[in-house]
């Protein structure tokens, strides 16, 4: 059981696992083994139709949309619990398998109260309307019936949880339990009385849910949902995302911020993001609208003569900060100043900072607020 | 963290120590947590049952501040049972068999008497640690915020040096940091010892490099840490300039450090809120925000990443560095014309050892883990493999020392103080993010439900907490993941300022607050 540095080098590496072919719509593609159909179909931006399929998570094999033809089988098979064997012969798109989908999204439609969601309901919300449009299924050739109950009672103020749009695709279970190992929500019940709830059925606040919104980034139909982003539905203009990074915990996941116009509406994990690979926080996740606070500093402040705090012009201000330093620099000497930098600021702050005590008072008189 | 966060799902021992991972990193608990469905073993010691106690396969229930001698202890089992790995100390590390000579002092039954954890807990976290093919430490505050912090982490070096447990995939030493860009704020030289990229103050080498690079000669000796400033001030320091740092409320002994600030001649306070410490200011200067700024952090795994601008700020906030440099010019400083974030950084790079092979252009995809020593590395995500960065491991003999202050007749409870999952810090954006106060709307010192009634408090209702320095009113929520005889709060809300009672002591090396240990006296309010 000891390890031994000499019997192993420390540098030692895994043996890579063996690489292989196959013919993925008549083109020889390589693989590594271990992988499932549908990650090579989408190293191959084949972009074969799928709802329940996460590439972050464990097969699952559910919404059957995902199937292709493979050579030699009689039935499709599903691409998403298919591993890749060596020269399989993969076709991803015939008649046969488009009918085949399509039917299966008339089906899911019908299902469904509403299949045109708002794109701020979640990173995944749109992946269900996009199929629908994609093979033309809204015909109401099935005369649905609502899979769920949505939970109109839960207040909490960051998942919408309208389970009349949900397919029991079981992504949120999933990414609970996989992602985040919580087991906050579970599956009561199978077919059509499927119902995605959580321990107990109740609110989710009484659960083991943290509110990290994972469940809701995943969810393909928008039965789980934004709040906080679905407030900001009616501000106007075109959202646009700019990547930046989580401004709490040193972890430093990355996100994709949404903006319209001049308001943050809302973010969104980035699911290549190399901390956290598609995770976030409650933090991160929600806690974002402090920026527009009311009680933002929107202008410089000045103590007055009546010892209260002014509004101020950066040329006052400066000055003013400026005659204060000047000051004391020529009455007690370079040693009577002193800096304070933020490690919640970014680094060119703290930079400048330590830049403006260095080369400006010759001092090394400058710490940050670590040992807080 | 010596290892990169991907690590984290790799370890077959996982030892976090004085971490409350799931509430204070939460999505760096989720790779420990796959970690552990996969098969790895997770031991956790913290003076409260914390929610990652719950996923442990061994608990150790340690007595606030006894971190020392339960981590000796451990190194003594190892020892006495031949587990070290005798290679990794004779090739790597210097001082290995005085050490081991040394830590046959600290059986378990001594270790027990101190922390209060079980001898034959320790003598089993000790085996599994031990016999790990890959073991790997994580801590936090819970390590540092004591006297004995810098001690603290000696000790847990021991431990990963005795048994080869650094320099390889799924080990390591990780402390996990608390803000976004704390690692940041280090590596750019804000502190009193080191010029950007660690480059000690006091070596006249590095003097003569940032003479000619700042146009100005700097001091060869350090100056004071921020702890120290605050006692000169009024006496030698009469001017500071504090940058989004809520130093009253965030700092122990609140009493102390407002009178310190009050007694300036001269306060610059450069933020986004007019905070409690703003409001002492002479000047406030509105400061952009996250999501208003461009520029970089640096995470926990020292991988440096682009901060960017998505919204403009309101009214006429500026970003930091342009504020600090035009406040340089008007003093008439020379040599502070910046026009950009990436200008700043990139003289950063330029004059740093660490991140001297990045630049802003080189940073758009986060890629690269510092050290990058020149423009072509590829970064260094797993620090110390096949040498140590400053040539050999050294171990450190450690002694257990009591906190600064113990509990006693009057104060006969130990408080201990923290996070909480949703919110964050001093709560100035926690605070003002809506529906955050669903989650947590107030708060309340987590008490032993035995003790709730031992001590004649009622679940719901307000106890006066006191200790030497102050009192504070707070809410009492009875529950078990507090010890009998300790309680805990967090230091987020200024309206019950929790560190008006802390800072009963200091860590001499690094100044380090003891705030994780306070003896109170709690009673009905
Ligand atoms: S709520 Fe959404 S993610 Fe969960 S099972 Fe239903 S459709 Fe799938
Ligand atoms: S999302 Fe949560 S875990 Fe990630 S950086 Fe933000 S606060 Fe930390
Ligand atoms: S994606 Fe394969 S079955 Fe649903």
């Amino acid at each position: 059981m000891i390890r031994r540095a000499t019997e192993e080098p420390v540098t030692q590496q895994p043996t890579p696992p063996a690489i292989h072919t196959l013919t993925l719509d008549g083109e020889e593609v390589s693989f590594t083994a271990g992988e499932t159909l549908i990650d090579i179909t989408y190293r191959h931006h084949k972009d074969v139709p799928n709802l329940c399929y996460d590439p972050r998570l464990e097969p699952f094999g559910a919404c059957r949309l995902c199937i292709v033809e493979l050579e030699g089988a009689n039935n499709p098979v599903a691409s998403c619990t298919t591993l890749a064997e060596p020269n399989m012969v993969v076709t991803t798109r015939t008649a046969r398998l488009e009918t085949h989908r399509r039917v299966l999204m008339e089906m899911v439609a019908s299902e469904n109260r509403d299949i045109d969601v708002d794109p701020l309901s979640g990173y995944a919300s749109q992946q269900m309307r996009e199929l629908v449009d994609q093979y033309d299924a809204r015909t109401g050739r099935f005369q649905g019936e609502q899979s769920g109950t949505s939970r109109e009672d839960d207040d909490n103020p960051f998942i919408k949880r309208d389970y009349d749009n949900c397919i029991s695709c079981y992504r949120c279970v999933r990414v609970c339990a996989e992602q985040e190992g919580d087991y906050a929500i579970s599956v009561m019940n199978r077919g059509f009385d499927t119902q995605i709830t959580t321990e107990f059925e109740g609110l989710l606040v009484d659960s083991a849910c943290t509110f990290c919104g994972q469940c809701i980034q995943t969810c393909p139909t928008g039965a789980l949902a934004d709040l906080k982003a679905l407030a900001n539905k009616d501000v106007p203009g075109e959202t646009v995302t700019t990547r930046t990074i989580c401004p709490y915990c040193g972890v430093g996941c990355t996100v994709d911020v949404m903006t319209r116009g001049e308001q943050i509406v809302g973010v969104l994990p980035a699911m290549d993001g190399p901390a956290n690979e598609g995770a976030l926080c409650v933090k991160g996740q929600f806690a974002f609208d402090f920026v527009h606070h009311p009680d933002r500093l929107a202008t410089p402040l000045v103590r007055g003569d009546d010892g209260e705090l002014h509004e101020a012009s950066w040329d006052e201000a400066l000055d003013r900060a400026a005659t204060g330093f000047r000051k004391v620099l020529d009455e007690h000497g370079r040693h009577s100043v002193y800096g304070v930098a933020s490690g919640r600021a970014p680094t060119e702050a703290c930079y400048m900072l330590q830049r403006f005590i260095r080369a400006g008072f010759g001092t090394n008189q400058i710490d940050n607020c670590s040992r807080a | 963290m010596s290892n990169p966060l991907v690590d984290m799902d790799k370890p077959d021992v996982i030892f976090c120590i004085g971490t409350n991972m799931t509430e204070c990193h939460p999505v760096a608990a989720t790779r420990i947590k796959r970690a552990i469905a996969r098969g790895a073993k997770l031991i956790v010691a913290d003076p409260r049952r914390i929610p990652l106690a719950d996923l442990a396969d061994l608990y150790l229930p340690l007595r606030v501040g006894s971190d020392a001698a339960l981590l000796l202890a451990m190194a003594h089992v190892i020892e006495r049972e031949g587990l070290v790995d005798a290679a990794f100390i004779d090739e790597r590390t210097v001082d290995g068999e005085l050490f081991l000579e040394h830590v046959r002092k600290f059986p378990p039954e001594w270790a027990e008497r101190i922390s209060g954890v079980r001898a034959e807990d320790i003598e089993r976290a000790a085996l599994w640690y031990g016999t790990a093919e890959r073991g790997a430490i994580y801590y936090t505050l819970g390590i540092t915020e004591h006297i004995c912090g810098v001690e603290n982490v000696q000790c847990l070096c021991n431990l990963a040096l005795m048994t080869g447990n650094i320099g390889r995939e799924g080990t390591g030493i990780n402390p996990m940091r608390g803000q976004n860009n704390i690692q940041g704020a280090g590596d750019s030289g804000a502190l009193p010892n080191n010029y950007v990229g660690f480059q000690a103050v006091d070596d006249p080498a590095h003097q003569k490099k940032f003479t000619k690079a700042y146009g100005r000669e700097t001091d060869l000796e350090k100056g004071p840490t921020k702890v120290t400033a605050l006692e000169m001030c009024g006496d030698r320091i009469k001017a500071m300039v504090i940058a989004g740092e809520n130093t009253v409320v965030s700092d122990p002994d609140r009493d102390h450090c407002e009178h310190a600030l009050k007694s300036l001649d001269h306060l610059v306070v450069i933020d986004i809120f007019l905070t409690e410490t703003a409001q002492l200011a002479d000047v406030v200067l509105p400061a952009t925000a996250w999501g208003e700024t461009d520029g970089t952090c640096t995470n926990t795994e020292r991988r440096v990443q682009r901060l960017r601008a998505a919204v403009p700020p309101p009214g006429d906030a500026k970003p930091d560095w342009w504020i600090v440099s035009q406040l340089a010019q008007r003093i008439g400083f020379k040599g502070f014309e910046f026009e950009s974030a990436k200008e700043v950084f990139n003289e950063l790079c330029e004059l740093s050892a660490t991140y001297h092979g990045l630049d802003w252009d080189r940073i758009e995809h986060s890629e690269y883990q510092w050290p990058v020593p020149h423009a072509g590395h590829p970064g260094t995500p797993r620090l110390h493999e096949g040498e140590f960065v400053n040539g050999r491991g050294i171990f450190k003999l450690i002694e257990y020392r009591d906190p600064a202050e113990t509990i006693n007749d009057d104060y006969p409870v130990w408080l201990t103080t923290g996070r909480r999952l949703a919110s964050y810090h001093t709560r100035t954006q926690t605070g003002r993010s809506a529906g955050i106060d669903y989650l947590l709307p107030e708060e309340t010192l987590e008490v032993n439900p035995s003790d709730v009634d031992a001590w004649g408090l009622a679940d719901g209702e307000w106890a006066e907490v006191s200790s030497p320095r102050g009192s504070v009113r707070i809410k009492v929520r009875a529950t078990d993941r507090s010890p009998r005889g300790t309680v805990f709060a967090s230091f987020s809300f200024a309206d019950v300022p929790v560190n008006v009672l802390t800072g009963s002591g200091y860590d001499p090396i690094t100044e380090t607050a003891e705030l994780k240990v306070c003896p109170v006296r709690v009673e009905p309010a």
